[in-house]
């Protein structure tokens, strides 16, 4: 089947050279990449001209956030305590795209250990937002959304713990999708927090992304959270029309305060959109969405404290020098390597997991999990998706909010929940502020249902179609 | 219950992070500000619930997760030391221990 990523008219070595190009001038602006691989990709794509070239996804050009391995280019996650580290083997989700004939171009900028919502706090300087310079991309995946918006390449890869896939989608008007966790390989993913983690795909369409899901998705002897689920023609899934009596729950209280006029003027002509298309529009419930904020920042933070403890000097990378001891040697490496976001989820998951809190806090935490999972599960029973706006503004400027970290935290506010409960999510592009800004609305759905999410999101494309481009992009079509 | 400069240093030996002074100043009244914030959690009545088995989905609950206990290729030493900062006799040498 001929995809709508994949080109006829051009070799893939051309192709893979047009988006190294692309990359290579766009991030002096940009900052999204933190490695381009011209050498390798090139040699890739002549590989796949000679080799392969009916493969499902020949010689598409794609981007890769810095906390997914690659074998042979350097893994930071954003970070200096990793050094030059250089994985010695590939993800699966990035085995299974090479098998599938995609050319990796280069490793994407991201928030340290994607860790934040900005893209502020990488150690390599923060990326822009090509549709506004002055703006963040959003976060954690900042590099490689800003990479699909700008042009640079079709479609990325990200990882999403909390909406570090979904929000920087809505904030460069790409399509961000977080699959059901344990529907794609976490295997060489690196671990931030391990029941909310999945990798994420960022597309400049419904059919696109589907198109990577279908190579990334199934289940992975390397990791044991991936579940014995089939795989559906994603694909195919985008051409079914909606489908007759179609219910798409919205709950009012989510649309009300602490949400910005001009997003929920972009939501409402989604809902809109949704009836044109012959959806019922059913009203929902989450009693406990307002305390998924509080819930994520225990469990997640607890989940890192562990998962982050392996960074200390041994093994790999940074190595703090003329320690006189060896915890000295663990206590110098982890504070001069890990930057202040890093360090203070770091001490709140040690809190909150600490003798005599562990209680009050993570195991609260995970029942209130549990009920959060209860409102989910009650309301699918009344609609077949959920429709959120996916962040309460749209991109907003540098330094806004690194002085107040619980004012970062509350831009996750409609994305946590999805890791949370474990269900699938996508950001679709739907409008635009009065300054040219994008803005995303976020359809949820129940364990499973990517098929029924991408369905969807390629329904409101054939009536809503974004075509705003930003003004930082790549000369010819990228992709 | 605020977070203290002593608290923040007791933690950060926890999580063995050498914080400095400044550090210190800066992280007590944001950890403090975000603990009270987690907090409202406790206003909850819990006591039915049992605790989410992490991300977990049904079907990945019924998803057996062992394998059969047989030696697979491995990273092997010379792999593992390759990237190690200070590798001697098939081992990664670190400062000493004791004292």
């Amino acid at each position: 089947m001929t995809l709508s990523i994949t080109r006829r008219n051009i070799t893939s070595r051309k192709r893979a050279e047009s988006a190294i190009d692309a990359a290579e001038k766009l991030n002096e602006s940009l900052n999204a990449f933190l490695q381009i691989d011209r050498t390798g990709a090139l040699k890739r794509g002549e590989e796949i001209d000679n080799n392969q070239s009916d493969a499902p996804l020949a010689g598409v050009p794609i981007a890769v956030k810095d906390n997914i391995n690659v074998k042979g280019l350097q893994t930071s996650c954003g970070s200096r305590i990793l050094g030059p580290y250089k994985p010695p083997y590939d993800a699966t989700a990035i085995d299974r795209l090479i098998q599938a004939g995609a050319v990796v171009i280069g490793k994407t900028n991201c928030d340290e250990f994607a860790m934040g919502s900005s893209n502020e706090n990488s150690a390599f300087g923060p990326v822009k937002n090509p549709w506004d310079l002055a703006r963040v991309p959003g976060g954690s995946s900042g590099g490689s959304a800003a990479a699909v918006a700008a042009g640079i390449v079709p479609v990325a890869l990200g990882s999403d713990t909390g909406g570090s896939v979904r929000q920087p989608a809505a904030f460069c008007g790409v399509i961000g999708f977080k699959p059901t966790y344990g529907r794609v390989s976490r295997y060489g993913l690196v671990a931030f927090g391990s029941s909310l983690d999945q990798i994420g795909v960022l597309a400049r369409n419904a059919k696109d992304a589907a198109a990577i899901l279908q190579i990334i998705a199934g289940r992975d002897a390397h990791d044991a959270t991936t579940v014995e689920v089939p795989v559906p023609d994603y694909i195919g899934e985008t051409e079914k029309n909606l489908g007759a009596g179609f219910r798409l729950g919205v709950s009012r209280a989510l649309l009300g305060e602490g949400l910005d006029d001009e997003v929920r003027r972009s939501i409402e002509d989604a809902i809109d959109a949704y009836r044109e298309l012959g959806a019922e529009i059913v009203a929902i419930d989450l009693p406990h969405a307002k305390y998924a904020i509080a819930v994520y920042y225990i469990i997640a933070t607890a989940e890192a404290s562990s998962n982050l403890a392996r960074y200390d000097g041994v093994r790999y990378g940074f190595r703090a020098e003329d320690a006189p001891g060896l915890r000295d040697m663990y206590r110098r490496t982890r504070d001069e390597g890990f930057g202040a976001e890093v360090k203070r989820r770091i001490m709140l998951g040690t809190y909150v997991l600490s003798a005599g809190y562990y209680d009050a806090y993570y195991l609260k935490a995970q029942k209130v999990r549990a009920l959060l999972r209860q409102d989910f599960d009650n309301a699918f029973k009344r609609c077949d998706l959920i429709l959120t706006p996916t962040t309460p503004t749209p991109a907003f400027k540098f330094g806004d909010k690194v002085d107040d970290p619980l004012a970062m935290y509350l831009n996750d506010v409609y994305t946590v929940t999805a890791n949370l409960a474990g269900i699938p999510g996508v950001s679709i592009p739907c409008g635009q502020s009065a300054a040219g800004l994008p803005v995303g609305m976020q359809l949820l759905g129940p364990y499973w249902s990517e098929s029924t999410l991408v369905r969807a999101a390629h329904a409101f494309e054939t009536i809503r179609p974004f075509t705003a481009r930003p003004q930082v992009r790549a000369d010819a079509d990228g992709g | 219950m605020p977070i203290t400069e002593a608290d923040i240093e007791k933690i950060a030996q926890l999580a063995h992070l050498e914080i400095t002074d400044d550090e210190r100043r800066m992280f007590a009244p944001q950890i403090s500000e975000i603990v009270t914030y987690i907090e409202q959690l406790s206003a909850i009545d819990t006591s039915d619930i049992e605790p989410a088995l992490g991300g977990l989905t049904p079907e990945g609950e019924r998803t057996p997760a062992d394998r059969v206990d047989e030696v697979q290729p491995s990273l092997g030493q010379r792999v593992a030391l390759d990237q190690a900062p200070d590798p001697a006799a098939g081992h990664f040498r670190v400062p000493k221990v004791l004292g």
